[in-house]
């Protein structure tokens, strides 16, 4: 990062959900550990994809950063100011310049306004009257969205759902935000129509310099949209690094994995990249493994990772930037990993 | 040639509605052999479901007009009873849904759902079924069976139920198995799993497998023979290599381009299909993918948007489009050279 104040700042983010039970009080008796300690930076017009598989954490960061969610410690400046517990009149300002747009475009339009009304909304919430009036601001994102202006009175249902992800896109840039944060814009989308939305938002964000925290299971359209890529494991961050970095050079056995996992619409018969397998599932994150998050599917697990968790830090080899928690980061000339074995026993 | 296992001949699933019919499959034709797996690739709506709802004959009867012919291992299904139906599903054939929550009783254990398709169809006592059931279990890599066995869906995590699924289905060890997008709703690590648990199963037992899928990538992984369906009809067909190197619909290749990449170029944008799939109700005339389609003005006589081009598969290989091969060489061939730099 340069010396220059990045648009949105985040140090040792923090969320835990507390678990209630017990009779007849109940009390706290657990907390899931969703988010455990990020730190990340989006500087102005960058686009930063946080990947990880279901239950990682990757959409609670979302709603931190939008302040939808309240943290249980650490700190998010957005330009420099502390919006970490900022109050509501506070948070105004800024609120309308970090927008988000959300997965389901099924349930995130209400199906009783129109599309006008919809995309209006955040205008007249914060009292912005643009010169020519609402509508004509409308039918301008319409127009910017791919979309046609005269549908401006039409309701949700009568749109395909990759137009309705482009009526939320409209909203979201509605208040020309400085920030975006996407969350799974494009997992529900038929693939012929999340290549088209996948480019509007690139195109979107060319034009308009918006920076983007764009979250996604896909890494291929991670790998598409973001110029740097954090993968998360477990609420927290193992690897971050520029985006031909972290898909060329991979340091983290679980990045490794992951890219290994992703099938490619090829025939070759020598696959491209040697498959590496994980057994079993993310454990639990109200009682997370002790040290490295990821040492019980890690076929590099030695005693060490159990007692100790490894911080995010450039190891060596890597490009300035570049960091990953690992004891023992991968090398290009790790031996390719042993097939791990499918035998659960061997595995529990 | 020997009579295939499955044989699909110009199959028609017709829905009534209040707004009219819906052709949601017409005139489709397949064959899938032991031990071999086809896949089925289409977007939303155009038809990979429904054609194996009407294999297993799960449609309801009451608004459903099925017409062709299915025959499984020489038996006609389309005409067959529900009682004859029964017998064979679970048994001969069974089915892998997507969302394995939904298609688990969440009010009986994981065990107990095993068991009873296994006890209908062989007649054991509940003692042998339940162990047959922790036999499938500890098959399909789920840890402590004997234990697990007794667990409820929602005590299994995705990944967990999903394997759950698939050892019911396979609890008779079924000749033919659908699965319809079962990995769609998991982690690519967990999607992994599954897929190679599919193929260790289909060496062992020579199941055919039918599996659909929107993901061109899954598709590489596991399928022999690939059909494309766009508007309930097969638009392509071929082998894996066949259809994912040198595709001969502009629906398959835009399907391709569509599609983002772990390697190759990252900077050119994804070139997708304009515009959304066509309505069932009452669909584009001549070629159903006209509209969407790219190349359809260099087609003479606008032969596009009045016939509908015949799929003539030579050797299972063929797709359904106007174009002449020397103009698809040349139309393609850009392509090409565009994915491959």
């Amino acid at each position: 990062m340069s010396s220059t104040t990045p648009l949105l700042d985040v140090s040792g983010l923090t969320k835990h959900f507390p678990i209630k039970g017990g009779f007849p009080i109940r009390r706290t008796v657990g907390a899931v550990q969703a988010v455990d300690g990020l730190d990340f930076q989006v500087a102005e017009g960058e686009s930063l994809g946080l990947v990880g598989e279901s239950g990682c954490g990757k959409s609670t960061t979302g709603r931190l950063i939008t302040k939808l969610l309240e943290p249980t410690a650490g700190k998010i400046s957005y330009r420099g100011q502390d919006i970490t517990h900022a109050g509501r009149k506070e948070l105004a300002p800024v609120r309308s310049e970090i927008q988000m747009i959300f997965q389901d475009p099924y349930a995130s339009l209400n199906p009783r306004q129109t599309v006008g009304k919809i995309i209006s909304g955040p205008m007249e919430i914060n009292d912005i009257n643009p010169a020519g009036g609402h509508e004509k601001r409308v039918r301008e994102l319409l127009e910017t969205v791919g979309l046609n202006p005269e549908h401006y009175n039409r309701f949700p249902h009568e749109f395909s759902g990759g137009q309705r992800q482009r009526i939320g896109v409209a909203r979201a840039l509605a208040l020309q935000p400085k920030l975006i944060v996407a969350d799974e814009p494009v997992s529900a989308l038929d693939v012929s129509i999340q290549a088209q939305v996948v480019n509007l938002l690139q195109q979107l964000q060319r034009d308009l310099g918006i920076a983007f925290v764009f979250i996604a299971h896909d890494l291929a359209v991670v790998r598409h949209f973001s110029h740097r890529v954090a993968v998360m494991y477990l609420g927290k961050i193992v690897e971050i690094a520029d985006r031909d970095d972290l898909y060329e050079n991979p340091r983290h056995p679980y990045t490794r994995a992951l890219l290994s996992a992703v099938p490619e619409a090829t025939a070759d018969d020598t696959p491209a990249r040697e498959r590496i397998r994980l057994v079993g599932d993310v454990p639990s994150p109200i009682s997370p493994p002790s040290g490295c998050r990821f040492r019980t599917r890690c076929w590099k697990a030695t005693e060490k990772c159990a007692s100790e968790a490894p911080p995010l830090v450039q190891v060596e080899g890597n490009k300035p930037g570049h960091l990953t928690a690992c004891h023992y980061p991968e090398t290009a000339e790790t031996v390719p990993a042993p097939r791990l074995t499918k035998d659960p026993e061997a595995a529990a | 040639m020997s009579t295939p296992f499955l044989s699909v001949r110009d199959l028609k699933v017709h829905f009534s509605t209040e707004d009219g019919i819906v052709k949601a499959v017409d005139g489709l034709s397949f064959d899938v052999e032991k031990g071999k797996t086809l896949g089925i690739v289409g977007e939303s709506g155009s038809g990979k479901s429904v054609t194996n709802m009407a294999i297993l004959g799960l449609h309801d009867p009451r608004n459903t007009k099925l017409d062709g012919e299915i025959l499984l291992d020489g038996k006609e299904l389309i005409t067959a009873s529900e009682r004859e139906l029964e017998q064979l599903r679970g048994n001969k054939m069974s089915m892998i849904f997507q969302d394995a929550l939904a298609s688990l009783s969440p009010y009986h254990t994981i065990g107990a759902q095993i068991a009873e398709t296994y006890r209908k169809h062989t007649g054991t006592s509940k003692k042998e079924a339940r162990a047959r059931a922790i036999e499938m279990l500890r098959r399909v890599g789920i840890p402590q069976p004997d234990m697990r066995v007794d667990d409820y869906p929602h005590q299994f995590s995705g990944g967990m139920r999903q394997r759950a699924m698939i050892a019911m289905a396979l609890v008779c060890d079924p000749e033919l198995l659908i699965a319809d997008e079962p990995t769609t709703a998991l982690d690519v690590t967990v999607q992994a799993q599954i897929m190679d648990l599919l193929k260790d199963l289909q060496q062992e037992f020579g199941t055919a497998i039918i599996f659909i899928t929107h993901d061109l990538g899954v598709i590489a992984d596991i399928a022999d023979d690939v059909l494309v369906m766009y508007g309930g009809r097969c638009v392509e067909k071929g082998t894996k290599k066949e259809v994912l190197r040198t595709p001969e619909h502009p629906y398959t290749l835009g399907l391709l381009g569509s599609m983002p990449s772990l390697e190759g170029p990252v900077d050119v944008p994804l070139s997708p299909i304009p515009g959304s799939p066509p309505s069932l109700l009452n669909p584009p005339s001549g070629c159903c993918f006209h509209p969407r389609c790219t190349f359809a003005e260099k087609v003479s006589g606008g032969l596009c948007s009045t016939a509908q081009p015949a799929l003539e598969i030579t050797d299972g290989r063929g797709a359904a489009c106007h174009l002449t091969p020397e103009q698809k060489g040349d139309l393609f061939a850009d392509y090409a050279t565009a994915r491959t730099n």
